[in-house]
């Protein structure tokens, strides 16, 4: 499992500051609370966080 | 114990399942299948995992992923085949035709014009489906034959050709909700109704949820619509008519269930996490046994693969 997140970092959209609420895994998606964009924790510790990619046609339950 | 999950985003229900695996002390690997490369003949990054669960959101992954790691021998859940029958409505309506389970009736056409005459084969209001799709998109309720002509024009038009297999369901008059029921190794651990002013009902689509008890009749049909498409784990959708009884509806392959565990008042989660051990100590000693019979692990298991269903 991933290390436990506990840095900074800024959302790539509108660069306002993020903090994630919790311990965060990577692959989790956090939402902004500057601009709402989605944005998918591709590393948890170093914090990276990036655009989450779109719903797909095939995605689902 | 090593489990390996494989995602594309890990959503609430992927953060609980790894927390459920690691609070019972079970190595479990997330696996993100857009940094995947499989080797379609080499077995070894995979022989360590005594069971793999799908909860990737993709359905074209899974599919992918899930048919590539049975063949290299493991144990997969859902299985392939249960994975393709549930995510394409043909499919699954087929599978319950053949076993059996009450299901909706359906109609079939292949090109404009039969498409048309497939609605009118059942009357109005008809409800007209993408046989592959989720969360209740591009569903429509045809309630004449002008909104049937209009809703396969554009399917023919503008869909793919996927879209090109019309498949239209008779429209059940299910008053205001219906239910779904959370099936776990054929055995029914929870439900909730779904109540929505839109004759649409997925939660998806704003239906609001409550608690729903199961009774025994529900757990049977339910437990003989997982069988008929051989899933270990599913979430099924059950219209009820007044006049007719229940129907089922849809079944679903990698159930979502954030907002059903308060609900219901069931620990969804940790029952998946209890039955996908269940499987992977079957796994486990099936490899074992094959190990003494100093027999390739990977022919065995495939030969010999637990199936679903076959862990209760």
């Amino acid at each position: 499992m991933s290390q436990t997140a506990t840095l900074e970092t800024t959302c790539p959209e509108c660069a306002a500051s993020i903090t994630p609420p919790r311990r965060v895994l990577a692959g989790e998606v956090l939402r902004c609370p500057g601009c709402a964009a989605e944005l998918e924790v591709t590393s948890a510790n170093p914090l990276h966080l990036a655009l989450a990619p779109e719903v797909e046609e095939d995605w689902g339950e | 114990m090593h489990i390996g999950l494989l995602h594309s985003r890990i959503r609430v229900e992927e953060r609980l399942l790894i927390e459920g695996f690691a609070a019972r002390g079970i190595d479990v690997q997330p696996i993100d299948l857009r940094d995947v490369v499989f080797d379609l003949v080499d077995p070894a990054p995979w022989r360590d995992f005594d069971v793999v669960i799908d909860r990737s959101l993709s359905l074209t992954h899974s599919s992918a992923a899930v048919r590539i790691l049975e063949t290299l021998g493991v144990r997969c859940v859902n299985p392939a085949a249960a994975i393709s029958t549930c995510a394409d409505k043909l499919s699954t309506t087929l599978a319950l035709v053949r076993a059996g389970v009450p299901t909706p009736r359906v109609t079939v056409g292949l090109s404009e014009q039969s498409a048309l005459r497939a609605v009118e084969a059942l009357g109005y209001p008809a409800v007209i489906k993408p046989t592959l799709g989720s969360w209740g998109r591009l569903v429509a309720r045809a309630n004449d034959k002008d909104c049937a002509e209009a809703l396969i024009e554009h399917r023919y038009t503008l869909g793919g050709v996927h879209h090109h297999v019309l498949y239209a369901q008779e429209h059940i008059d299910k008053p205001g909700s219906d239910v779904r029921v959370f099936v776990v190794g054929g055995s029914s651990i929870a439900a909730i109704r779904r109540h929505s002013t839109h004759w649409v009902t997925n939660t998806a689509r704003g239906a609001r949820a409550e608690g729903h008890a199961v009774s025994p009749e529900l757990a049977d049909l339910c437990r003989r619509a997982v069988e008929a498409v051989g899933a270990d784990i599913a979430a099924v959708d059950i219209l009820e008519c007044p006049r007719r009884g229940a129907f089922v509806n849809e079944i679903n392959h990698s159930m979502e269930f954030r907002n059903s565990i308060d609900t219901t008042g069931v620990d969804i989660p940790g029952a998946v996490v209890e039955h996908v051990l269940r499987i992977a100590q079957v796994s486990k000693e099936t490899e074992l046994q094959t190990s003494a019979g100093q027999t390739s692990t990977l022919r065995v298991r495939q030969a010999g693969m637990p199936v679903a269903g076959a862990v209760r």
